[in-house]
């Protein structure tokens, strides 16, 4: 009777409250980072090859998908993929190191995932300045 | 599995703000998880002001004093006071840590206080730990060992000092219940304290079971949930790095499967 009891109560029992209500701090936020532009890359991917296979066959399928790599849709595209690529990788060599047990302490972790969010923010930047300079 | 969303019957309403005590000069306001098997509906946030003036500092006083003072139903694990029983374990200002331990004068504004995050609520800020335990069970945290000595087990200095930063912990659970992974997980991924603890075990040059111990933890799960996310190491109250620890265990479980 007693166990029926409490496994009716067990039952009832609320989940109390996770993501909602953690402080967002920096090195879970650039974890959640990493899946995001990891996942993001897949849809690069997707629409690189779409370009190229437009690019190949020519003609008609061609100014089909050109749009993936010109205009203003096509050229924060491709600045969105730029930057997602140098997070994730940057974010890999974060967790290469982490994966030795380097960097751990409290200091060396802020500092990698800080280095993760500027290094890809400034090496995006530095292709666009490129790509400036070169057109 | 993944669920972002609570179920149904856990999310948080607006509760009750009860009277400000009369007289205070200095009044600090506090946001409460409340929820009782007896109320027969979802979980609330309570308002509750005390008078500083007349509490300790830390948020554990609070809760005392609310619960001397105002409201006797206010349910919460506590008992050293002091930051070494791992009791009152809570998540306050959006980290988990230990209300003991916690100023409240690290805090701006309202304190806002729930029980450790994706648990099982028994009341209040009670969470269910059963499966915490369990898990700490699980990795056989006690000396496996040959037969009984002759004499005493000596250890070296160094020896001993590879226990440091491993044996301390108080099993609060802050750690665990920090971490996404187990969030998603807690049913067949270990969580950083039962791996911390794993490794400590590891770690003890009387112990003899340290091939054993790594393989038990060598599996997709039971070790390899952990993304390295961290969230364990930073709300850590005692400042031990669980995280540490579990790449230490990855490490000796791929040197393990390659010899």
């Amino acid at each position: 009777m007693a166990d029926a009891d409490t496994d009716r109560l067990a039952a009832r029992r609320p989940l109390s409250p996770h993501l909602t209500i953690f402080k967002p701090i920096l090195t879970m936020t650039m974890s959640i980072a990493h899946r995001i532009t990891g996942a993001g890359l897949y849809v690069g991917m997707a629409l690189l090859t779409l370009f190229l296979l437009g690019a190949a066959v020519g003609g008609g399928a061609f100014s089909a998908v050109s749009w993936i790599a010109s205009g203003f849709i096509g050229n924060l595209i491709i600045l969105l993929i730029v930057w997602a690529i140098f997070h994730h990788l940057l974010g890999g060599v974060r967790h290469a190191l982490w994966d030795r047990g380097l960097y751990m302490d409290p200091r060396g972790r802020e500092l990698l995932a800080q280095g993760t969010l500027v290094g890809g923010i400034l090496l995006t930047l530095l292709v666009l300045i490129f790509k400036t300079l070169a057109s | 599995m993944v669920e972002f969303a609570l179920p149904k019957n856990s999310v948080v309403g607006e509760g009750k703000t009860w009277p400000r005590p009369e007289g205070a000069e200095r009044l600090r306001e506090l946001r409460i998880y409340r929820w009782s098997p007896e109320d027969g509906s979802n979980p609330r946030m309570d308002t509750y002001f005390i008078d500083a003036d007349d509490c300790g500092p830390m948020v554990l006083d609070a809760l005392i004093w609310i619960k001397n003072k105002i409201d006797p139903t206010l349910a919460f694990r506590r008992s050293c006071r002091e930051g070494i029983c791992g009791s009152c374990s809570m998540n306050i200002d959006g980290l988990n840590t230990l209300a003991c331990t916690k100023s409240m004068d690290e805090i701006d504004g309202a304190i806002k206080i729930y029980p450790l995050p994706h648990m099982a609520v028994i009341k209040d800020l009670v969470p269910d730990l059963t499966i915490f335990f369990e898990q700490h069970a699980a990795i056989e945290p006690w000396l496996r060992a040959g037969r009984d000595p002759e004499k005493e087990r000596l250890q070296s200095p160094e020896q001993r000092a590879k226990l440091d930063g491993l044996y301390e912990c108080i099993l609060c659970a802050c750690c665990s219940t920090a971490c996404p992974s187990y969030w998603w997980n807690a049913d067949r991924f270990l969580g950083p304290a039962a791996l911390l603890q794993a490794f400590r075990w590891v770690q003890d040059s009387r112990d003899e079971a340290t091939k054993d111990r790594v393989s038990y933890v060598d599996d997709i799960f039971r070790l390899y949930r952990c993304h390295t996310i961290m969230n364990c190491t930073q709300v850590c109250p005692k400042s031990l790095s669980p995280a540490k620890a579990i790449a230490e265990l990855k490490n000796m479980a791929i040197a393990q499967d390659e010899a």
